[in-house]
């Protein structure tokens, strides 16, 4: 062992610290600021002839000018390995509760946890007998954890082809005792243990190809799945206001996404929230196995009065936990909440470099980091043909509810669909408060085309006559626009709003959105005979009334069908013969 | 090791510089001019170069005057010997009180961790029907109040203060008038709340940059309590000049600015401070309410864009009620289930219902006709106007459901108003 790289602090301003040194150092090396007992952690984040320029990921009071400051060689990484599911880390994978356990009620600076148990011990089924040839990301053999077969794969970061020299046979084994042992062509041998360590900001590219997003990401909310659908390996964002749901939303489709895991990456958001998810979903079972949904999730919660630079850490370590999972074909939905916070954390580092400001005082560089962050979405065919999915929902958190800022216009570049929530929906309390009018989506829809084009027409259609009513009242408006406009009324209020405390109405199955929109869409096609405005009102009023009866009906069930048989009857007496 | 250190190099706006060597980021100095000592604080390291933003401000310090470094960052005393005391901004007792040392913690400390967290479940009752109905605040909320100039929110805020249920009170004022401060004592004084609370009072006459430590002292204060195991209420007003402090400093040192003039870091400062509200897991609770001034009533203008995403809700002031629509307590839906079986359905009713007297007002407004349900309408909302929102009106919850369901009664026939039977059969006969 060398001793290990020094440099010593020369200028400290926030969490920005300069350090000159005078041995090679590396760009987003880490390094530990040694302050009395306490070790920072830090990452240089510009080199400037002597001086390297490092974001502090703690509070920096009391640092001094000549303190030391230790290079590690490494990059910011993560470890990646069986114990992550059910655990809340901190924005650099510290574990929070083990924080809690040693530091009582607050995080306490320069505490660093192991972020997986070492002494845990995990049942071990080898896949490969000596002799089979390897290569980075293939399966050797598994764990079970919590409902998941957790594969252990080949070191990811190396390169080429191996051979398996020996496998340990099925047994009990801790993280840090290696399973195998595989060689190079030169014969140089490698351990494989159950767990890895991955640098954050590079991507996992160990699979044989990405491939086209097609498969529909099932959310169970009727608005989003049906008319603005996300594609398993995909990519969308929420922007919206404050106080429009965008955490309601996320938290939602958290519980109810049709995927094998959730990773949630609290980014720079309030403590409240987070405290929700991590103290219910422990109680929740999941319907679709019968486990507790926080038996499927991974929580990275860098809350807002948490230290800055670690906002940037935890999106990043979220993705690359999302990805990790990926490698062994399961489907990962990431949910980033909020972007802005980490393009926030990003402007603040840059004004500290005093780099140029672009669009209000952002970096020039924040287009290429989101759409470097969204890119590492997607589906892919792994080696062993099987397939695996990482699908990034972020939410953007616009200054004033403006959809021209810098965030929000960045990200809708790199995104495949867009639910923009507006501040007029929630107001009228119509939730979610995607904007139908505003929000788009590129993945294909499980609903028929023509009938889903139809949908959006109404809609439009209805917010035109809406907007004349406004001028010429109600007098002043045909029946029959009339009519569009009581329809796209009720198109929006018993399909696209969804009522989150009802429990059937709170998630909706595909097959079930299928057969009411079809449905629907029949109704909207109908030409209905009324003798004035007030009868297609009351007409209209009655059966959104019906509807929502029929949409806290169970699928399929008794009840189901006898709502449905009402409804039939009761639009048949308005229906135009012939 | 308290070494005198005379050389200032650069005085610049309210920020000072100095050679000195061996100084901790953030730690706290003393000023000593002819004029008085001044207390100040590190806010950049350069090499031998010492920045320090001066709470007194800068004007009649000399490039001779003299500098001790403390040591140690800002601290206030704790305790039961605060309670009923006033201080400035820089801590310093303001009623002829003696100097406090005790139990001293350093101000803007660590961030609870998120797991000691418990949700939040207990409602504290204010007596004011917008907020116990409609906007119930919740134990360990925090909440702004949305407002402009020449609304009367600083009487909001001490009444809310002295009738909240809670162990203790802290106020923390920013850029007060005197005589605003002069009516919060008065006020706490009147209602006997003086002796559980706690001042610390910046007024428009003292320096700017003295505001920056109120919210961080207060809070300190406040956590202290709250790990005792006391329920606390912090009140801060106005945030607005606590934002506005943070930009003259930020832009004095030259930082690039990124919305109108505020520093890139507004929402991490303000969220730093907010965050402190926390119910804590076998321990007190902290509960703030903030005023926060809207320039030209622009809720898109950064200070209250920031502070809405930071916050639980907010109440919204306008006209001199609490308005109805703009206004949210993101966490009612945790209390307002179980104080009376009819609280959700009065509040839902009440406000559709009231949401339709204001189209009907615009309606009205136009020229529009107006049909019997629109003249039911008119009475319902002015009945409403009058009996709840004012903030005259000072009743307990249940008072107010009784209300609401004896104003529904005077203006609608049961099936009008789409209330479950059940409900109705409960509650629509009772005579009040």
């Amino acid at each position: 062992m060398t001793a290990p790289r020094k440099g010593r602090i020369t200028k400290i301003s926030g969490n920005m610290v300069t350090v000159s040194f005078d041995s090679p150092v590396m760009q987003n090396e880490v390094a530990y600021i040694l302050h009395q007992a306490e070790r920072l952690k830090s990452e240089i984040i510009r080199v400037r002839g002597k001086l390297a320029e490092m974001q502090v990921y703690e509070e920096t009071s009391g640092l001094k000018i000549g303190e030391e400051v230790e290079f590690t060689g490494e990059l910011l990484s993560v470890e990646l390995g069986p114990g992550m599911l059910g655990q809340i880390f901190d924005g650099l994978q510290n574990p929070l509760p083990e924080i809690a356990r040693q530091c009582g009620f607050f995080l306490k600076r320069g505490v660093y946890f192991k972020a997986l148990s070492d002494t845990q011990v995990w049942d071990f089924t080898p896949l490969v007998k000596p002799g089979d040839r390897v290569r980075a990301g293939d399966k050797i053999g598994f764990v079970v954890e919590k409902i998941f077969r957790h594969y252990c794969m080949v070191p990811f970061s190396l390169q080429g082809n191996f051979e398996v020299v020996s496998i340990e046979n099925a047994g009990t084994f801790t993280i840090r005792e290696a399973v195998a042992q595989i060689k190079d062509l030169d014969g140089k041998i490698y351990p494989v243990y159950l767990s890895q360590n991955w640098p954050v900001k590079i991507p996992i590219q160990a699979y044989a190809e990405k491939v086209k997003p097609d498969e529909p990401l099932v959310t169970k909310m009727r608005l989003i799945d049906s008319l603005f659908p996300v594609a398993r390996g995909g990519t969308y964002c929420i922007p919206g206001p404050f106080g429009a749901g965008k955490t309601v939303l996320q938290q939602l489709t958290s519980r109810h996404a049709d995927v094998d895991i959730v990773v949630i990456a609290a980014c720079g958001e309030r403590a409240g929230e987070i405290v929700e998810t991590l103290k219910t979903f422990p109680t929740i079972l999941d319907p679709r196995t019968n486990r507790l949904l926080s038996d499927r999730t991974v929580i990275i919660s860098n809350t807002s009065s948490m230290p800055v630079a670690a906002r940037e850490s935890s999106v990043y370590t979220a993705v690359t936990i999302a990805e990790y999972y990926r490698q062994m074909g399961l489907h990962v939905l990431l949910l980033a909440d909020s972007t802005s916070r980490w393009a926030q954390a990003m402007r603040e580092m840059s004004g500290r470099l005093e780099e140029i400001p672009g669009e209000e005082a952002f970096p020039a560089y924040l287009e290429s980091r989101i759409a470097s962050f969204y890119e590492r979405a997607g589906a892919v065919r792994l080696y062993d043909g099987s397939t695996g999915s990482v699908t990034i929902g972020g939410a953007v958190s616009p200054a004033g509810g403006n959809f021209e800022e810098p965030v929000t216009q960045a990200t809708l570049k790199v995104v495949g669909a867009f639910h923009g929530l507006s501040r007029s929906r929630s107001d009228a309390r119509r939730y979610p408060a995607i904007d139908p009018l505003i929000s788009w989506s590129k993945y294909k829809s499980f609903i028929d085309e023509k009938q889903k084009e139809r949908g959006h027409g109404i809609l439009r259609k209805g917010f035109d006559v809406a907007q004349m009513m406004k001028v010429v009242g109600e007098e002043g408006t045909s029946l029959s626009d009339y009519v569009d406009y009581l329809k796209a009324e009720f198109f929006d209020f018993v399909y696209l709003q969804q009522n989150a405390f009802d429990a059937v109405d709170e998630a909706t199955p595909k097959e079930r959105q299928i057969y009411v929109f079809d449905f629907i869409y029949r109704i909207l096609e109908s030409e209905f005979i009324f003798e004035n405005k007030d009868t297609a009102l009351h007409f209209f009023q009655q059966l959104r009334q019906l509807f929502k009866g029929w949409n806290s009906a169970p699928w399929q069930s008794e009840e189901f069908e006898k709502n449905e048989k009402e409804i039939r009857v009761f639009s048949l007496e308005r229906l135009k013969k012939g | 090791m308290q070494k005198l250190y005379t050389n200032i190099i650069q005085i610049a706006g309210d920020v000072i510089t100095v050679e000195a060597e061996n100084i901790g980021n953030t730690e706290l100095a003393q000023v000593i001019t002819k004029h008085g000592t001044s207390l100040s604080q590190v806010i950049r390291l350069d090499g031998k170069k010492v920045f320090l933003q001066v709470f007194a401000g800068s004007r009649g310090i000399s490039t001779g005057d003299k500098v001790r470094f403390l040591g140690h960052p800002m601290r206030i005393a704790t305790g039961n010997m605060l309670l009923g005391r006033i201080f400035n901004g820089s801590g310093i007792p303001l009623d002829n009180g003696p100097d406090l040392s005790e139990n001293l913690v350093d101000i803007g400390g660590p961030p609870v961790n998120p797991v000691k967290r418990i949700i939040p479940n207990k409602m504290i009752r204010t007596g004011i029907p917008m907020i116990d109905v409609f906007n119930s605040l919740v134990e360990s909320q925090k909440l702004p109040i949305f407002s402009i100039a020449g609304e009367p929110y600083n009487e909001l805020l001490a009444r809310i203060g002295t009738q909240a249920e809670v162990d203790i009170i802290i106020l923390g004022g920013m850029g007060l008038k005197y005589d605003d401060y002069l009516f919060f004592r008065d006020t706490l004084e009147e209602h006997g709340a003086l002796s559980h609370s706690i001042v610390f009072m910046h007024t428009a006459a003292d320096p700017v940059v003295e505001c920056l430590l109120v919210p961080d002292l207060s809070l300190a204060v406040a956590e202290n309590f709250a790990l005792e195991g006391k329920r606390v209420l912090v009140l801060l007003t106005d945030m607005s000049n606590f934002c506005d402090a943070l930009k003259v400093i930020s832009i004095t040192m030259e930082q690039i600015p990124s919305n109108r003039g505020y520093p890139g870091d507004l929402y991490s400062q303000l969220a730093a401070r907010y965050e402190k509200a926390v119910d804590f897991d076998t321990a007190g609770s902290i509960t703030i309410l903030a005023v926060t001034t809207m320039p030209g009533d622009d809720v898109t203008h950064p200070i209250p864009d920031n502070t809405g995403y930071i916050t639980e809700g907010q109440f919204y002031l306008k006209n001199g009620v609490i308005e109805p629509f703009g206004s949210l307590s993101r966490l009612k839906q945790q209390v307002n289930g179980k104080t009376r079986d009819d609280h959700r359905t009065i509040m839902d009713t009440m406000i559709q219902l009231f949401a339709e007297y204001r189209e009907t007002q615009e309606k009205q407004a136009m020229g529009f006709q107006m049909s019997a349900w629109d003249m039911k309408l008119l009475k319902y909302g002015k009945l409403f106007e009058d009996k709840m929102m004012s903030l005259a009106v000072n009743i307990s919850l249940e008072k107010a459901l009784d209300l609401g369901w004896e104003i529904l009664h005077d203006c609608f026939s049961p099936e009008e108003i789409g209330i479950k039977k059940s409900m109705i059969d409960k509650y629509w006969s009772k005579k009040v």
